[in-house]
């Protein structure tokens, strides 16, 4: 699986990709971000803040409840502020 | 009709070939957002456009399809930036053509409510401050909700 982090995402965890090996049991998006919380300070540090993270996968907008596997690429980010 | 591009584009050249696409329709509506060179932090010397590709070339399509749907519009033209711009350079452009106007008018401001909001693209701010993520505002996602 790809993931991808973007803005003050990317500063924070000091990388824009990763590859990882979805493990067993993790079927969601919310487990997913459970898993990676479990693994990583930074990524626990920014999802238990106060700041808002929107989440992608394969570049459709997503939720908890998404199903993820693991050819799938998934994307961590703040509010867009485009136009 | 979306591009989604590093270099800079000339707004009165888009609008010559926009308006050449829609010799058929009443109305043309066109709007252009520049780097403005002051922000809430102090003076803006250069703005950095984040952006996810793949994801904001299909955003935008959708944000096409969703005004083609609400409104009936001859042509549409969004271009969108990124990468590093100054002040004064043109950030993004929004053209719509339609018969009549109230739809051109109204379609447009649609289609850069819903830029503003969901179109994955990150500015980051660089001025004396240092550099700084922009924060989404609660008036673009006001003005976006308007529509829903």
């Amino acid at each position: 699986m790809t993931i991808l982090y973007f803005a003050w995402l990317k500063d924070r965890m000091g990388k824009s990709e990763e590859q990882i090996a979805l493990p067993e049991g993790v079927a969601t998006l919310g487990d997913l971000i459970t898993h990676l919380q479990a693994g990583n300070p930074q990524f626990e540090a920014i999802f238990s803040g106060d700041a808002k993270v929107l989440a992608a996968v394969n570049q459709d907008m997503a939720t908890p409840e998404t199903p993820v596997s693991n050819a799938d690429e998934v994307a961590f980010f703040p509010p867009m502020t485009g136009g | 009709m979306i591009r989604v591009c590093e270099d800079a584009f000339d707004a009165a050249a888009e609008i010559s070939a926009f308006t050449s696409r829609a010799p058929q329709s009443g109305a043309i509506v066109t709007f252009l957002g520049q780097v403005r060179g002051q922000g809430p932090e102090g003076d803006i010397k250069a703005m950095t456009l984040e952006h996810y590709p793949g994801m904001t070339e299909r955003a935008l399509e959708k944000i096409e399809d969703e005004a083609r749907r609400r409104w009936p519009l001859d042509e549409v033209t969004i271009i969108h930036r990124h990468g590093k711009l100054t002040p004064g350079d043109p950030i993004v452009f929004v053209a719509t053509a339609s018969p009549h106007r109230l739809a051109a008018y109204e379609a447009n401001e649609f289609l850069v409510d819903w830029l503003k909001t969901k179109a994955p693209f990150w500015k980051k701010e660089e001025g004396g401050f240092g550099e700084k993520w922009v924060a989404a505002k609660s008036d673009d996602d006001e003005a976006a909700a308007r529509w829903d």
